[in-house]
């Protein structure tokens, strides 16, 4: 790659960039909001569990492309781009997230939710005290999980003009320009692994030592 | 004994109703239990694994609510008490100790007072009080990991944990089962010292009758959610109730077998 490449790409590439951090973080913030309270209720309402984690499963295994285009007609979404990205990456970002807070907070040793309950800890002080910091590295795994597959989607949201790095993407798979197609997929790339890498980092630190 | 003769006059410390206990597919767990504990004495809950002595001992601070029947703590029955109040009110020791493992020695065994709302210097003071009551110097345990400690040390802090609130109750289920016999013995010395001194009324699940014999006032026996008996020790040992000296045979089989003093 030349210079000159840069000198014309390089104020795009980080535009495209920006975007793309926007699509994939208002996404992921939406997503957490959504699944993590609903992880912690089929907690307390386990009968729900299975039908509420086929239905994240299902809306995971719409191809994404389909996904973007089923939106693309709806009413208020569809007069912006941008908003159908965020929904469709809410969407795959819900299972890792709403299935690993279930798991972490299920899988806490009985005997200290136990001890939680009889020494007098209502409800809020179990959850905040004990269930969700001894959970939070699992509910951390799986915003791992769904950030990096989410900086990946995201590359497909310029397929309906939502702009991040695809738009590069798709330009030079259209105008057969491998150096467009990297200038898009490297930085893109780079997100997922900067997200894998720092979420993991958090994700140590919560990690409580076991016996 | 003495401590229980001096306060005939107070209403029970616990008290069972015609408790009975069914699960939810009818097997009957409790079956019409009557039993009242007096202030200040150590009550040991014996009997074989299922015979009901834990759902009895969960039914006190309302882990499980009795299909029928009363519970009633200092004469006043649990279903009308408030449950989160009820429970800080009584210390809960369990076999498997249910240390936080995200937070320090000194923070578990503050816990009820930091959800109870007290300041934080109040919680440390007498957090290490209870440290060195326990038989831990809190200047080398209070800032450590509960995996850090060993089986005997986690039971120690479960005990100064529960004993924070300053309740009058305490249940144990088997506290000091998973331990080796040498540690056993001096958690139930440790444990008989510090009872001595605070006067708690104690209900102790235990299936092991040395235990029971060295650490309770009264012994009661549970067979299929049944009481059996409820006996002082002396009595318990000289009894030829057959299901009281079927359960005093199992134990020191190997002695007896050795031509030995039992």
């Amino acid at each position: 790659m030349s210079g000159g490449f840069f000198a014309q790409y390089g104020g795009e590439i980080a535009t495209l960039t920006m975007e793309h951090l926007w699509l994939t973080g208002a996404a992921m913030l939406l997503a957490t909001g959504i699944a993590v309270p609903t992880g912690i209720w089929l907690t307390r309402a386990p009968r729900w569990a299975q039908p509420i984690l086929t239905v994240a499963n299902v809306l995971q295994t719409i191809p994404s492309l389909a996904m973007f285009g089923f939106l693309l007609p709806l009413p208020w979404l569809g007069e912006r781009a941008a908003r159908i990205a965020i929904l469709a990456l809410t969407a795959y970002a819900l299972l890792p997230i709403l299935r690993n807070t279930y798991a972490g907070i299920r899988g806490i040793d009985p005997a200290v939710t136990e001890v939680a309950r009889a020494l007098g800890l209502t409800g809020r002080q179990r959850l905040f005290k004990v269930e969700l910091p001894l959970a939070a590295s699992f509910i951390l795994a799986g915003l791992r999980t769904a950030t990096v597959t989410c900086v990946g989607i995201a590359t497909i949201a310029a397929a309906v003009g939502a702009g991040g790095l695809g738009e590069l993407i798709f330009r030079g798979v259209a105008s057969v320009d491998n150096r467009l197609v990297l200038a898009g997929a490297v930085p893109a790339a780079l997100l997922a692994l900067a997200a894998d890498a720092g979420l993991g980092f958090l994700e140590r630190i919560f990690r409580t030592p076991s016996h | 004994m003495d401590v229980a003769s001096a306060s005939k006059a107070l209403p029970a410390a616990i008290e069972f109703h015609h408790v009975c206990f069914a699960t939810q597919q009818g097997r009957l767990l409790l079956d019409n239990i009557s039993l009242s504990l007096e202030p200040g004495t150590t009550t040991a809950i014996l009997g074989r694994s299922g015979s009901g002595k834990t759902t009895l001992l969960r039914s006190v601070n309302r882990m499980i609510e009795p299909s029928s029947g009363d519970v009633y703590v200092d004469g006043k029955s649990v279903r009308e008490a408030d449950v989160i109040a009820l429970r800080r009110g009584i210390g809960y020791v369990i076999q498997e100790t249910g240390l936080f493992p995200h937070f320090t020695v000194e923070r578990n065994v503050g816990l009820v007072l930091e959800v109870e709302g007290r300041g934080r210097v109040e919680r440390l003071r007498r957090s290490h009080e209870l440290l060195t009551a326990v038989g831990l110097d809190p200047a080398s345990f209070a800032h450590r990991s509960p995996h850090q400690l060993s089986g005997g040390q986690r039971q120690r802090v479960g005990l100064a944990r529960a004993l924070a609130a300053e309740p009058k109750i305490l249940l144990m289920d088997e506290p000091f089962g998973a331990l080796d016999p040498l540690t056993r013995a001096e958690m139930q010395d440790m444990l008989r010292d510090l009872m001595d001194r605070l006067g708690k009324t104690v209900l102790l699940v235990t299936h092991d009758l040395d235990e029971a014999l060295h650490l309770a006032h009264r012994i009661v026996l549970l067979e299929g959610g049944r009481l059996i008996a409820n006996l002082e020790p002396a009595e318990f040992l000289a009894s030829s109730q057959p299901e009281i000296t079927a359960y005093a045979q199992a134990f020191h089989r190997g002695e007896r077998r050795r031509g030995g003093h039992a």
